[in-house]
């Protein structure tokens, strides 16, 4: 038996603190004033200006057409989140639905045609995206914003795995029942499939709150901003500027990277076991 | 049995989403399609019919362009556009700065594709010791897994700044006068660190549930026959970890390639002029800073390619995995 030593924990332990200080320090950071903070760089106490800083950034309007506040932009990563999440769920269920339980001559081709989405990410097609959306008309809008996302075959890739674990029975059953394909998968599929989609839910929720590039092609119109968006505009106002604003650009940060730290904190075991056992 | 070979291998990719799952062992399962199944002339695609919209009009149609624009010059005052066949290519490939920042990239990748695998092994290792106390480690250790490019690349501005970077100051003790977006080598040093800062996680977490499957029984075989932990690290340890560590290999180049724009174009603040940048910031730069459609389409194409050999890559040598399993 391995007995645990001293530099074990060590070396964990040195590991830690290279991974949280950055966010520990960027949060007691933004807790200090910006003056406070060009005197004394970063820091690791409580610096008591938490309420003044955060209603700020979250209330102040600010950009450059002086629309925008903080709590706009957490609304609308909110609606990319949420509205990314519900919407890759509904088609990928569907699809997913289409693909397992039914057969029909073209299973195969749709098959591929959802699946080889899975190689070309979008950081290399982004000129010829921004082209189709502008030609459709679709910049600086959430239709825009939330929809092309979707064109990507991760979520029907989960559901496919999963309904494909469902034993033959239960749809043997609903037959001899008489369900027809709707009110199985109304009545019987979705009510079983309720981790999974809460499972997804989350974690496409991150994904789309997450989202950087996408958000900043199509969104030129500050009123659709979102966090992430605003943290690049943040950094271009710094320019010029006497004593940047330090303590907001961190609140900033802070906002942005609280919902992906709780819920990886939050959900941990599960999330450990979604990723590295998803095929069990 | 047509799913049987079309397990997709989604790993690369769904890591670029910041989560995702990923199929290890396809053939472990029963792979066959269902027994029962319903027929339905027009039902099925009804279900279909909305994602394979979406994935035609935003996926099909601007990759296809991409094509199509890289082999045209289009005019700069939007008055139609001419054939120039590979021109776009060459123009990209030939020039001296297309392949230096080709070669920034393959130098960044080869960096953080090593610090951060290198990093995730040593404290999976640890972890795996631990028994006392090991899920506060772990839930410190994945704690910053999830969090945005953007947002790292902000803090890590903060940390590399002028004024109030405590790294810059640490630094300038042992006499390294650090000027982050300014310096090309040291907004190049500070970018590798920013990358692998947010790459350890993950990292950790497949190293350690790799770790965490070895039997038992040869970890105290191993025990009884090296007791050197270096050696059997080395002779034990890593060759079982090999197809986890290999896995990580694919899905670290890509995240090095494509995951770290948000947080190279935090870094760099739009002045990419003397500041080190990848191929897919070059790509987003000259198509949307420099309007060069055609050369920015061609640059997407080659990359597009790069791609397709890592995905086909991981295809192949999972497949062989399945065998040997």
């Amino acid at each position: 038996m391995y007995r645990t030593r001293f530099s074990d924990h060590l070396v964990l332990i040195l590991g830690a603190l290279f991974l949280c200080t950055p966010v520990v320090v960027a949060f007691m950071t933004s807790t200090h004033t910006a003056a406070d903070i060009h005197m004394n760089g970063l820091s690791l106490s409580w610096g008591g200006h938490f309420v003044e800083t955060y209603e700020k950034v979250l209330t102040q309007k600010g950009g450059f057409t002086g629309e925008i506040t903080g709590a706009r932009m957490v609304m609308n990563s909110l609606i990319l989140g949420i509205g990314f999440a519900l919407g890759k769920i509904v088609l990928s269920m569907m699809a997913a639905y289409a693909i397992v339980y039914f057969r029909f001559p073209m299973a195969t081709l749709s098959f591929w045609v959802i699946f080889t989405t899975l190689l070309l990410p979008l950081e290399v097609r982004i000129m010829p995206s921004y082209q189709v959306m502008s030609d459709l008309g679709l910049l600086n809008s959430y239709t825009g914003l939330i929809v092309p996302l979707l064109a990507s075959a991760t979520g029907t890739f989960y559901f496919r795995q999963f309904f494909k674990s469902v034993p033959e029975e239960l749809l043997e059953a609903a037959r001899i029942d008489g369900a027809g394909p709707f009110k199985f998968f109304i009545d019987i599929l979705i009510p079983i499939s309720r981790t999974m989609i809460a499972a997804i839910f989350i974690i496409m929720f991150v994904y789309g709150w997450n989202q950087y590039l996408w958000p900043m092609l199509m969104t030129t119109d500050e009123r659709f901003f979102t966090l992430m968006r605003g943290i690049k505009s943040i950094l271009q106002v710094w320019v010029g500027s006497q004593i940047p604003d330090y303590n907001e650009a961190f609140a900033l940060a802070v906002l942005a990277m609280l919902p992906p730290v709780a819920i990886v904190v939050i959900f941990q075991s599960w999330f450990i076991k979604g990723l590295t056992e998803s095929d069990k | 049995m047509a799913y049987t070979t079309s397990q997709p291998q989604t790993g690369g990719i769904l890591s670029r989403l910041g989560f995702g799952a990923r199929a290890r062992k396809p053939a472990a399962q029963a792979e066959e399609m269902k027994r029962v199944q319903f027929t339905s002339p027009i039902l099925p695609y009804v279900f279909l019919f909305p994602q394979l919209a979406v994935i035609v009009i935003f996926f099909y149609w601007p990759s296809v362009q991409a094509l199509s624009s890289s082999f045209y010059i289009e005019d700069p005052f939007g008055f139609g556009s001419t054939f120039v066949g590979m021109s776009n290519y060459t123009d990209a490939l030939f020039s001296s700065e297309y392949q230096s920042i080709a070669l920034f990239t393959a130098v960044f990748t080869l960096l953080v594709t090593f610090f951060s695998l290198a990093i995730g092994m040593l404290l999976a290792v640890k972890a795996d010791r631990i028994i006392k106390g090991s899920s506060t480690y772990k839930t410190l250790l994945i704690a910053v897994y999830a969090i945005a490019a953007p947002v790292a690349g902000l803090i890590g501005m903060m940390f590399f700044d002028q004024h109030i970077g405590t790294f810059v100051k640490m630094m300038s003790y042992v006499g390294w006068n650090m000027q982050v977006g300014l310096n090309y080598y040291d907004t190049a040093f500070a970018m590798v660190v920013v990358a692998v800062w947010k790459q350890i996680p993950y990292n950790f977490i497949f190293l350690l549930s790799g770790l965490q499957n070895v039997p038992v029984s040869v970890r105290e075989a191993a025990t009884i026959d090296c007791s050197s932990g270096l050696r059997r690290f080395w002779t034990v340890t890593l060759p079982l970890l090999a197809p986890t560590a290999f896995f990580l290999l694919i899905i670290n180049v890509t995240y090095a390639l494509f995951d770290t724009f948000g947080l190279i174009d935090v870094m760099v603040k739009d002045k990419p002029a003397n500041n080190p940048i990848t191929l897919v910031y070059k790509v987003y730069n000259d198509g949307f800073r420099g309007n060069d459609l055609g050369g920015s389409s061609a640059q997407s194409v080659i990359l597009m390619i790069v791609v397709f050999v890592l995905t086909i890559f991981q295809f192949r040598f999972i497949e062989r995995r399945v065998h040997y399993n």
